[in-house]
Protein backbone atom coordinates (compact mmCIF):
# COMPACT_ATOMS: atom_id res chain seq x y z
CA UNK A 1 0.00 0.00 0.00
CA UNK A 2 1.91 3.68 -0.70
CA UNK A 3 0.89 7.03 0.52
CA UNK A 4 -2.28 8.08 0.22
CA UNK A 5 -3.83 11.90 -0.10
CA UNK A 6 -7.00 12.95 1.58
CA UNK A 7 -8.78 12.21 -1.89
CA UNK A 8 -8.39 8.41 -1.62
CA UNK A 9 -11.60 7.44 -1.15
CA UNK A 10 -13.37 9.73 -3.12
CA UNK A 11 -11.44 8.67 -6.09
CA UNK A 12 -12.38 4.92 -5.32
CA UNK A 13 -15.81 6.35 -5.44
CA UNK A 14 -15.55 8.31 -8.88
CA UNK A 15 -14.65 5.55 -10.80
CA UNK A 16 -10.56 5.59 -10.07
CA UNK A 17 -8.65 3.09 -11.93
CA UNK A 18 -5.95 3.32 -8.87
CA UNK A 19 -2.13 2.81 -9.60
CA UNK A 20 1.12 3.15 -8.27
CA UNK A 21 3.28 6.97 -8.78
CA UNK A 22 6.08 7.74 -6.98
CA UNK A 23 4.97 5.53 -3.78
CA UNK A 24 1.31 7.09 -4.07
CA UNK A 25 -1.66 5.42 -4.62
CA UNK A 26 -2.72 7.69 -7.12
CA UNK A 27 -5.85 7.85 -9.94
CA UNK A 28 -4.60 6.62 -13.43
CA UNK A 29 -7.80 7.94 -14.63
CA UNK A 30 -11.55 7.85 -14.06
CA UNK A 31 -12.54 5.55 -17.47
CA UNK A 32 -10.85 6.81 -20.52
CA UNK A 33 -7.36 9.05 -20.09
CA UNK A 34 -8.07 10.52 -23.83
CA UNK A 35 -11.21 11.16 -23.31
CA UNK A 36 -10.04 13.25 -20.27
CA UNK A 37 -7.06 15.06 -21.72
CA UNK A 38 -9.88 16.17 -24.01
CA UNK A 39 -11.94 18.05 -21.73
CA UNK A 40 -9.17 19.75 -19.61
CA UNK A 41 -8.21 21.22 -23.45
CA UNK A 42 -11.66 22.16 -24.40
CA UNK A 43 -13.13 23.08 -21.14
CA UNK A 44 -11.92 22.25 -17.39
CA UNK A 45 -11.02 19.49 -15.25
CA UNK A 46 -9.66 19.08 -11.54
CA UNK A 47 -6.44 17.19 -10.45
CA UNK A 48 -5.66 15.61 -7.40
CA UNK A 49 -1.73 17.07 -6.96
CA UNK A 50 -1.95 16.25 -3.22
CA UNK A 51 1.06 14.45 -3.73
CA UNK A 52 3.47 16.76 -4.50
CA UNK A 53 5.44 18.54 -1.66
CA UNK A 54 5.21 22.12 -0.59
CA UNK A 55 8.05 23.42 1.11
CA UNK A 56 8.07 27.34 2.72
CA UNK A 57 11.75 28.84 3.22
CA UNK A 58 11.98 31.48 5.67
CA UNK A 59 14.56 33.61 7.66
CA UNK A 60 16.83 36.84 7.02
CA UNK A 61 18.78 35.11 4.64
CA UNK A 62 16.09 33.13 2.95
CA UNK A 63 16.82 35.23 -0.06
CA UNK A 64 20.61 34.50 -0.36
CA UNK A 65 20.07 31.10 -0.08
CA UNK A 66 17.76 30.29 -2.57
CA UNK A 67 20.11 32.51 -4.59
CA UNK A 68 22.72 29.64 -4.01
CA UNK A 69 20.02 26.83 -4.07
CA UNK A 70 18.98 27.38 -7.45
CA UNK A 71 19.64 28.20 -10.84
CA UNK A 72 17.22 30.78 -11.87
CA UNK A 73 17.24 34.11 -9.30
CA UNK A 74 14.89 34.49 -6.86
CA UNK A 75 15.92 38.26 -7.47
CA UNK A 76 13.72 38.70 -10.71
CA UNK A 77 10.35 37.80 -7.96
CA UNK A 78 9.87 41.52 -7.91
CA UNK A 79 6.41 41.55 -6.04
CA UNK A 80 4.74 39.11 -3.63
CA UNK A 81 3.03 36.93 -5.70
CA UNK A 82 4.93 36.90 -8.65
CA UNK A 83 6.99 32.91 -9.22
CA UNK A 84 9.66 31.15 -11.30
CA UNK A 85 10.04 27.76 -12.56
CA UNK A 86 13.60 26.55 -12.09
CA UNK A 87 16.49 23.75 -11.61
CA UNK A 88 17.93 23.03 -8.30
CA UNK A 89 21.30 21.72 -9.38
CA UNK A 90 24.08 18.96 -8.05
CA UNK A 91 27.76 20.83 -7.79
CA UNK A 92 28.07 18.86 -11.27
CA UNK A 93 25.60 20.83 -12.97
CA UNK A 94 23.04 18.00 -12.89
CA UNK A 95 19.26 18.35 -11.84
CA UNK A 96 18.37 17.87 -8.47
CA UNK A 97 14.89 18.37 -9.52
CA UNK A 98 12.33 21.08 -10.40
CA UNK A 99 10.41 23.39 -8.76
CA UNK A 100 8.46 26.53 -8.90
CA UNK A 101 8.96 29.30 -6.00
CA UNK A 102 6.72 32.17 -5.36
CA UNK A 103 7.40 35.09 -3.48
CA UNK A 104 5.14 34.81 -0.42
CA UNK A 105 4.40 37.59 2.05
CA UNK A 106 6.85 35.90 4.59
CA UNK A 107 9.63 34.26 2.54
CA UNK A 108 9.37 31.74 -0.18
CA UNK A 109 6.74 28.86 -1.04
CA UNK A 110 8.32 26.49 -2.98
CA UNK A 111 6.56 23.45 -4.69
CA UNK A 112 8.86 20.30 -5.50
CA UNK A 113 7.97 16.76 -6.87
CA UNK A 114 6.67 14.05 -4.85
CA UNK A 115 8.75 11.35 -6.23
CA UNK A 116 11.95 13.84 -5.46
CA UNK A 117 10.44 14.43 -1.44
CA UNK A 118 13.18 12.84 0.55
CA UNK A 119 16.31 13.70 -1.34
CA UNK A 120 15.15 17.37 -1.83
CA UNK A 121 14.59 18.05 1.43
CA UNK A 122 17.66 16.47 2.52
CA UNK A 123 20.14 18.70 -0.50
CA UNK A 124 17.78 21.50 0.66
CA UNK A 125 18.54 20.93 4.64
CA UNK A 126 22.23 20.17 4.09
CA UNK A 127 22.73 23.48 2.00
CA UNK A 128 21.01 25.62 5.04
CA UNK A 129 24.34 25.24 6.62
CA UNK A 130 25.85 28.58 7.42
CA UNK A 131 22.42 30.60 6.57
CA UNK A 132 19.95 31.54 8.86
CA UNK A 133 16.75 30.07 7.34
CA UNK A 134 13.96 27.15 7.89
CA UNK A 135 13.38 25.31 5.32
CA UNK A 136 9.89 23.73 6.88
CA UNK A 137 8.01 21.20 5.02
CA UNK A 138 4.23 21.30 5.16
CA UNK A 139 2.56 18.17 4.92
CA UNK A 140 -0.73 19.13 6.19
CA UNK A 141 -1.41 20.84 2.97
CA UNK A 142 -2.89 19.33 0.12
CA UNK A 143 -3.49 20.86 -3.17
CA UNK A 144 -5.61 20.87 -5.96
CA UNK A 145 -5.50 21.91 -9.72
CA UNK A 146 -8.00 23.03 -12.03
CA UNK A 147 -7.07 23.32 -15.66
CA UNK A 148 -8.32 24.50 -18.47
CA UNK A 149 -9.57 27.67 -20.42
CA UNK A 150 -12.82 27.56 -18.08
CA UNK A 151 -10.84 26.86 -14.96
CA UNK A 152 -10.88 29.98 -13.43
CA UNK A 153 -14.36 31.29 -14.14
CA UNK A 154 -15.71 27.49 -13.17
CA UNK A 155 -14.00 27.92 -9.79
CA UNK A 156 -14.18 31.55 -8.75
CA UNK A 157 -18.05 30.71 -9.02
CA UNK A 158 -17.48 28.25 -6.06
CA UNK A 159 -15.35 29.99 -3.67
CA UNK A 160 -16.19 32.82 -1.32
CA UNK A 161 -15.84 36.52 -2.70
CA UNK A 162 -12.63 37.15 -1.55
CA UNK A 163 -10.71 34.37 -3.52
CA UNK A 164 -13.28 34.64 -6.41
CA UNK A 165 -11.45 38.24 -6.60
CA UNK A 166 -7.83 37.30 -5.89
CA UNK A 167 -8.68 34.25 -8.62
CA UNK A 168 -9.67 37.11 -11.51
CA UNK A 169 -7.27 39.31 -10.41
CA UNK A 170 -4.03 36.84 -10.58
CA UNK A 171 -1.87 37.14 -13.45
CA UNK A 172 0.04 33.86 -15.33
CA UNK A 173 2.75 32.80 -13.27
CA UNK A 174 1.68 34.62 -10.20
CA UNK A 175 0.34 33.13 -6.76
CA UNK A 176 -1.20 34.83 -3.38
CA UNK A 177 -2.39 33.53 -0.09
CA UNK A 178 -6.80 33.94 0.57
CA UNK A 179 -7.17 33.23 3.72
CA UNK A 180 -5.55 29.71 4.78
CA UNK A 181 -5.56 29.11 1.68
CA UNK A 182 -2.51 29.41 -1.36
CA UNK A 183 -4.00 29.84 -5.15
CA UNK A 184 -1.64 30.03 -8.11
CA UNK A 185 -2.24 30.63 -11.36
CA UNK A 186 0.10 28.16 -12.34
CA UNK A 187 0.08 24.26 -13.83
CA UNK A 188 1.07 21.32 -15.84
CA UNK A 189 -0.89 21.31 -18.62
CA UNK A 190 -0.29 24.63 -20.74
CA UNK A 191 -3.94 25.53 -20.30
CA UNK A 192 -4.47 28.48 -18.16
CA UNK A 193 -5.72 27.40 -14.84
CA UNK A 194 -5.10 27.39 -11.31
CA UNK A 195 -2.97 25.30 -8.47
CA UNK A 196 -4.50 25.68 -5.01
CA UNK A 197 -3.08 24.72 -2.03
CA UNK A 198 -5.66 23.76 1.22
CA UNK A 199 -5.43 22.46 4.36
CA UNK A 200 -5.95 18.97 3.86
CA UNK A 201 -8.89 18.85 6.16
CA UNK A 202 -10.35 20.77 3.44
CA UNK A 203 -9.66 19.19 0.20
CA UNK A 204 -12.41 16.62 -0.05
CA UNK A 205 -15.47 18.86 0.21
CA UNK A 206 -13.64 21.43 -1.92
CA UNK A 207 -13.26 18.40 -4.88
CA UNK A 208 -17.02 17.24 -3.81
CA UNK A 209 -17.81 20.86 -5.09
CA UNK A 210 -15.91 21.00 -8.02
CA UNK A 211 -16.81 17.59 -8.91
CA UNK A 212 -20.51 18.37 -8.00
CA UNK A 213 -20.51 21.74 -10.46
CA UNK A 214 -19.55 19.22 -13.61
CA UNK A 215 -15.74 19.66 -13.32
CA UNK A 216 -14.53 16.33 -14.37
CA UNK A 217 -11.85 14.59 -11.79
CA UNK A 218 -8.81 14.08 -13.80
CA UNK A 219 -5.97 11.52 -13.82
CA UNK A 220 -2.43 11.25 -14.24
CA UNK A 221 -2.38 9.11 -17.37
CA UNK A 222 -4.04 12.70 -19.02
CA UNK A 223 -1.34 14.66 -16.82
CA UNK A 224 1.32 13.45 -18.44
CA UNK A 225 -0.60 13.82 -22.14
CA UNK A 226 -1.12 17.02 -21.38
CA UNK A 227 2.33 18.30 -20.11
CA UNK A 228 3.83 16.31 -22.97
CA UNK A 229 1.99 18.35 -25.30
CA UNK A 230 3.11 21.26 -23.52
CA UNK A 231 6.51 20.77 -23.69
CA UNK A 232 6.69 20.77 -20.05
CA UNK A 233 9.54 18.05 -18.76
CA UNK A 234 9.05 15.10 -16.02
CA UNK A 235 11.87 14.95 -13.53
CA UNK A 236 12.98 11.59 -13.61
CA UNK A 237 12.55 11.20 -17.35
CA UNK A 238 13.63 14.33 -19.43
CA UNK A 239 15.71 15.05 -16.68
CA UNK A 240 17.62 13.46 -14.23
CA UNK A 241 20.96 14.08 -11.53
CA UNK A 242 23.07 13.02 -14.60
CA UNK A 243 22.07 15.71 -16.95
CA UNK A 244 22.38 19.24 -16.80
CA UNK A 245 19.47 21.91 -17.60
CA UNK A 246 21.35 23.33 -20.84
CA UNK A 247 20.43 19.55 -22.06
CA UNK A 248 17.03 19.63 -21.17
CA UNK A 249 15.48 22.18 -23.17
CA UNK A 250 15.89 24.20 -19.62
CA UNK A 251 18.58 26.83 -20.47
CA UNK A 252 15.86 29.81 -20.28
CA UNK A 253 15.91 28.91 -16.47
CA UNK A 254 19.30 29.82 -15.52
CA UNK A 255 19.72 33.07 -14.30
CA UNK A 256 24.11 34.09 -16.06
CA UNK A 257 23.70 37.72 -14.66
CA UNK A 258 24.91 38.67 -12.01
CA UNK A 259 27.75 36.72 -12.72
CA UNK A 260 28.85 37.13 -9.12
CA UNK A 261 25.87 34.59 -7.88
CA UNK A 262 27.35 31.94 -7.32
CA UNK A 263 24.72 29.39 -7.18
CA UNK A 264 25.48 25.46 -6.85
CA UNK A 265 26.46 23.78 -10.23
CA UNK A 266 27.76 27.33 -11.62
CA UNK A 267 30.72 26.63 -12.48
CA UNK A 268 30.27 23.06 -14.17
CA UNK A 269 27.13 24.89 -16.04
CA UNK A 270 29.50 27.83 -17.41
CA UNK A 271 32.08 24.44 -18.60
CA UNK A 272 29.38 22.55 -20.73
CA UNK A 273 28.06 26.38 -22.05
CA UNK A 274 31.86 26.71 -23.66
CA UNK A 275 31.07 23.18 -25.43
CA UNK A 276 29.26 23.23 -28.48
CA UNK A 277 28.31 19.63 -28.97
CA UNK A 278 25.95 18.85 -26.55
CA UNK A 279 23.22 17.09 -26.77
CA UNK A 280 19.32 18.45 -26.71
CA UNK A 281 16.38 18.01 -26.05
CA UNK A 282 14.08 18.00 -28.87
CA UNK A 283 10.28 17.46 -30.21
CA UNK A 284 9.79 14.55 -32.53
CA UNK A 285 6.11 13.84 -34.16
CA UNK A 286 5.63 10.66 -35.42
CA UNK A 287 3.49 11.04 -38.47
CA UNK A 288 2.31 7.41 -39.12
CA UNK A 289 0.47 4.86 -36.82
CA UNK A 290 2.28 4.25 -33.64
CA UNK A 291 3.26 5.25 -30.84
CA UNK A 292 6.57 6.61 -29.62
CA UNK A 293 7.93 5.23 -26.08
CA UNK A 294 10.46 6.49 -23.33
CA UNK A 295 13.62 4.55 -24.68
CA UNK A 296 13.28 3.98 -28.15
CA UNK A 297 16.84 4.91 -30.12
CA UNK A 298 16.45 8.15 -32.16
CA UNK A 299 18.79 7.84 -35.42
CA UNK A 300 20.06 11.11 -36.86
CA UNK A 301 22.06 10.61 -40.39
CA UNK A 302 25.18 11.08 -40.07
CA UNK A 303 25.37 12.22 -36.93
CA UNK A 304 24.86 9.30 -34.42
CA UNK A 305 22.10 8.49 -31.96
CA UNK A 306 19.69 9.67 -29.01
CA UNK A 307 16.95 8.30 -27.24
CA UNK A 308 13.29 9.25 -26.58
CA UNK A 309 13.04 10.44 -23.08
CA UNK A 310 8.94 10.81 -22.93
CA UNK A 311 6.56 9.56 -25.82
CA UNK A 312 2.69 9.10 -25.95
CA UNK A 313 -0.12 9.06 -28.43
CA UNK A 314 -1.29 12.82 -28.41
CA UNK A 315 -5.11 13.38 -27.98
CA UNK A 316 -5.15 16.74 -29.23
CA UNK A 317 -2.46 15.96 -32.63
CA UNK A 318 -4.06 12.73 -33.38
CA UNK A 319 -0.78 11.32 -33.71
CA UNK A 320 2.12 10.02 -31.02
CA UNK A 321 4.65 12.91 -30.31
CA UNK A 322 8.13 12.56 -27.86
CA UNK A 323 10.80 14.14 -26.60
CA UNK A 324 14.38 13.27 -27.00
CA UNK A 325 17.49 13.84 -26.49
CA UNK A 326 19.90 13.90 -29.80
CA UNK A 327 23.16 14.98 -30.80
CA UNK A 328 23.38 18.89 -31.22
CA UNK A 329 23.37 19.11 -35.19
CA UNK A 330 20.07 17.50 -35.31
CA UNK A 331 18.21 19.32 -38.04
CA UNK A 332 14.74 18.48 -38.69
CA UNK A 333 14.60 14.82 -39.49
CA UNK A 334 15.13 11.50 -37.87
CA UNK A 335 14.17 8.15 -37.36
CA UNK A 336 13.46 6.01 -34.52
CA UNK A 337 12.97 2.10 -34.00
CA UNK A 338 9.71 0.83 -33.02
CA UNK A 339 9.44 -2.86 -32.40
CA UNK A 340 12.65 -3.46 -34.43
CA UNK A 341 11.76 -1.37 -36.93
CA UNK A 342 12.85 2.12 -38.04
CA UNK A 343 10.29 4.78 -38.77
CA UNK A 344 10.62 8.52 -39.98
CA UNK A 345 9.82 11.46 -37.33
CA UNK A 346 10.05 14.63 -37.88
CA UNK A 347 11.92 16.95 -35.75
CA UNK A 348 10.39 19.66 -34.49
CA UNK A 349 10.43 22.51 -31.08
CA UNK A 350 9.78 20.92 -27.99
CA UNK A 351 6.17 22.04 -27.66
CA UNK A 352 3.18 21.01 -29.50
CA UNK A 353 0.06 22.80 -28.19
CA UNK A 354 -0.37 25.96 -26.38
CA UNK A 355 -3.81 27.03 -24.82
CA UNK A 356 -5.73 24.14 -27.22
CA UNK A 357 -3.92 25.25 -30.60
CA UNK A 358 -1.18 22.64 -32.50
CA UNK A 359 2.17 24.58 -33.03
CA UNK A 360 3.86 21.95 -34.78
CA UNK B 1 -15.40 -7.49 -12.43
CA UNK B 2 -14.83 -7.94 -15.80
CA UNK B 3 -17.96 -9.01 -18.61
CA UNK B 4 -17.66 -12.76 -19.77
CA UNK B 5 -20.63 -13.45 -22.12
CA UNK B 6 -21.10 -17.30 -21.54
CA UNK B 7 -21.79 -17.64 -25.38
CA UNK B 8 -17.91 -17.27 -26.48
CA UNK B 9 -14.94 -19.49 -26.44
CA UNK B 10 -11.38 -17.66 -25.18
CA UNK B 11 -7.35 -17.95 -25.69
CA UNK B 12 -5.77 -17.47 -22.48
CA UNK B 13 -3.92 -15.04 -24.08
CA UNK B 14 -7.09 -12.77 -23.98
CA UNK B 15 -8.58 -13.43 -27.43
CA UNK B 16 -12.18 -14.17 -27.70
CA UNK B 17 -13.82 -16.41 -30.61
CA UNK B 18 -17.55 -16.05 -31.51
CA UNK B 19 -19.12 -19.19 -34.58
CA UNK B 20 -20.72 -16.95 -37.01
CA UNK B 21 -23.68 -18.15 -38.90
CA UNK B 22 -21.76 -18.91 -41.80
CA UNK B 23 -18.95 -20.90 -40.14
CA UNK B 24 -16.46 -18.11 -40.19
CA UNK B 25 -14.92 -17.44 -36.46
CA UNK B 26 -15.17 -14.22 -35.12
CA UNK B 27 -11.65 -12.77 -33.38
CA UNK B 28 -11.83 -9.95 -30.63
CA UNK B 29 -10.30 -9.31 -27.28
CA UNK B 30 -12.06 -9.33 -24.09
CA UNK B 31 -13.08 -6.59 -21.72
CA UNK B 32 -10.43 -8.22 -19.42
CA UNK B 33 -7.79 -7.42 -22.05
CA UNK B 34 -8.98 -4.04 -22.71
CA UNK B 35 -9.28 -2.79 -19.51
CA UNK B 36 -5.88 -3.81 -19.22
CA UNK B 37 -4.38 -1.95 -21.77
CA UNK B 38 -6.38 1.31 -20.88
CA UNK B 39 -7.23 3.71 -23.95
CA UNK B 40 -6.59 1.99 -27.44
CA UNK B 41 -5.36 4.40 -29.70
CA UNK B 42 -4.15 1.98 -32.88
CA UNK B 43 -4.96 -1.24 -34.18
CA UNK B 44 -2.78 -3.08 -36.69
CA UNK B 45 -4.82 -6.15 -38.56
CA UNK B 46 -4.00 -9.22 -40.50
CA UNK B 47 -4.35 -9.64 -44.13
CA UNK B 48 -7.28 -11.12 -46.22
CA UNK B 49 -5.93 -14.18 -47.62
CA UNK B 50 -3.67 -14.61 -44.65
CA UNK B 51 -3.35 -17.99 -43.73
CA UNK B 52 -2.88 -18.60 -39.89
CA UNK B 53 -2.00 -21.52 -37.65
CA UNK B 54 -3.11 -21.28 -33.82
CA UNK B 55 -1.86 -19.66 -31.25
CA UNK B 56 0.84 -17.10 -34.35
CA UNK B 57 0.60 -13.78 -33.92
CA UNK B 58 -2.40 -12.22 -35.94
CA UNK B 59 -2.42 -8.19 -35.62
CA UNK B 60 -1.62 -5.35 -33.17
CA UNK B 61 -3.62 -3.34 -30.53
CA UNK B 62 -1.60 -0.04 -29.27
CA UNK B 63 -3.05 1.05 -26.82
CA UNK B 64 -1.67 4.49 -24.25
CA UNK B 65 -0.04 2.16 -21.99
CA UNK B 66 1.90 -0.51 -24.24
CA UNK B 67 1.33 -2.17 -27.48
CA UNK B 68 0.33 -5.71 -27.53
CA UNK B 69 0.01 -8.59 -30.12
CA UNK B 70 -2.81 -10.40 -31.11
CA UNK B 71 -2.91 -14.19 -31.22
CA UNK B 72 -5.21 -16.25 -33.66
CA UNK B 73 -7.17 -18.11 -31.36
CA UNK B 74 -7.66 -20.89 -34.20
CA UNK B 75 -6.50 -21.93 -37.40
CA UNK B 76 -7.65 -21.08 -41.06
CA UNK B 77 -7.49 -18.11 -43.73
CA UNK B 78 -8.58 -14.48 -43.00
CA UNK B 79 -12.21 -13.75 -44.62
CA UNK B 80 -12.53 -10.28 -43.50
CA UNK B 81 -11.08 -7.58 -41.54
CA UNK B 82 -13.11 -5.17 -39.38
CA UNK B 83 -11.69 -1.49 -41.16
CA UNK B 84 -14.28 0.40 -38.91
CA UNK B 85 -11.76 -0.78 -35.86
CA UNK B 86 -8.58 1.13 -37.72
CA UNK B 87 -11.10 4.78 -37.65
CA UNK B 88 -12.38 4.03 -34.75
CA UNK B 89 -9.99 1.85 -32.12
CA UNK B 90 -11.57 3.14 -28.93
CA UNK B 91 -14.69 1.09 -29.92
CA UNK B 92 -12.08 -1.67 -28.44
CA UNK B 93 -12.74 -0.56 -25.51
CA UNK B 94 -16.06 0.51 -25.18
CA UNK B 95 -17.37 -2.80 -26.65
CA UNK B 96 -15.15 -4.96 -26.64
CA UNK B 97 -17.19 -8.04 -27.47
CA UNK B 98 -18.98 -5.65 -30.15
CA UNK B 99 -15.20 -5.06 -32.21
CA UNK B 100 -14.15 -7.84 -33.91
CA UNK B 101 -10.81 -7.57 -35.43
CA UNK B 102 -10.91 -10.10 -38.43
CA UNK B 103 -12.95 -13.38 -39.41
CA UNK B 104 -11.21 -16.53 -39.64
CA UNK B 105 -12.53 -19.21 -42.12
CA UNK B 106 -11.50 -22.17 -39.89
CA UNK B 107 -9.21 -25.32 -41.12
CA UNK B 108 -10.25 -27.48 -38.05
CA UNK B 109 -13.61 -26.61 -36.58
CA UNK B 110 -12.61 -28.81 -33.52
CA UNK B 111 -10.31 -26.21 -32.47
CA UNK B 112 -13.00 -23.70 -31.46
CA UNK B 113 -14.34 -26.71 -29.05
CA UNK B 114 -10.59 -26.80 -27.62
CA UNK B 115 -10.42 -23.09 -26.27
CA UNK B 116 -11.37 -22.45 -23.22
CA UNK B 117 -15.28 -21.90 -22.16
CA UNK B 118 -16.37 -18.69 -19.78
CA UNK B 119 -16.04 -20.26 -16.47
CA UNK B 120 -12.09 -21.86 -17.99
CA UNK B 121 -11.29 -18.15 -19.05
CA UNK B 122 -12.12 -16.50 -15.22
CA UNK B 123 -10.06 -19.36 -13.67
CA UNK B 124 -7.06 -18.12 -15.47
CA UNK B 125 -7.47 -14.62 -15.60
CA UNK B 126 -7.53 -15.00 -11.97
CA UNK B 127 -4.72 -17.24 -12.22
CA UNK B 128 -2.54 -14.77 -13.78
CA UNK B 129 -3.37 -11.87 -11.42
Amino acid sequence: MGQRTPLYDQHLALGAKMVDFGGWDMPLHYGSQVEEHHQVRRDCGVFDVSHMTVVDVRGADAKTYLQRLLANDVDRLGQVGKALYTAMLNERGGVVDDLIVYLAEEGYRLVVNASTRDKDLAWMQAQAEGFTVEVTERPELAMLAVQGPHARARTAELVSQARAALIHELKPFNGRAAGDWFIGRTGYTGEDGLEIILPAEQAPDFLSELVGAGIPPIGLGARDTLRLEAGLNLYGQDMTEDVSPLQANMGWTVAWQPVERDFIGRSALEAQKAQSDLPKLVGLVLEERGVLRAHQIVRVNGMGEGEITSGSFSPTLGKAIALARVPAGTADRAEVEIRGKWYPVRVVQPTFVRHGKVLV
Amino acid sequence: MSDIPSDLRYAASHEWARLEADGSVSVGISDHAQEALGDVVYVELPEIGQQLTAGQQAGVVESVKAASDIYAPISGEVVSINEQLTDSPENVNSEPYGSWFFRIQPSDASQLEKLLDAEGYKASCDAEA
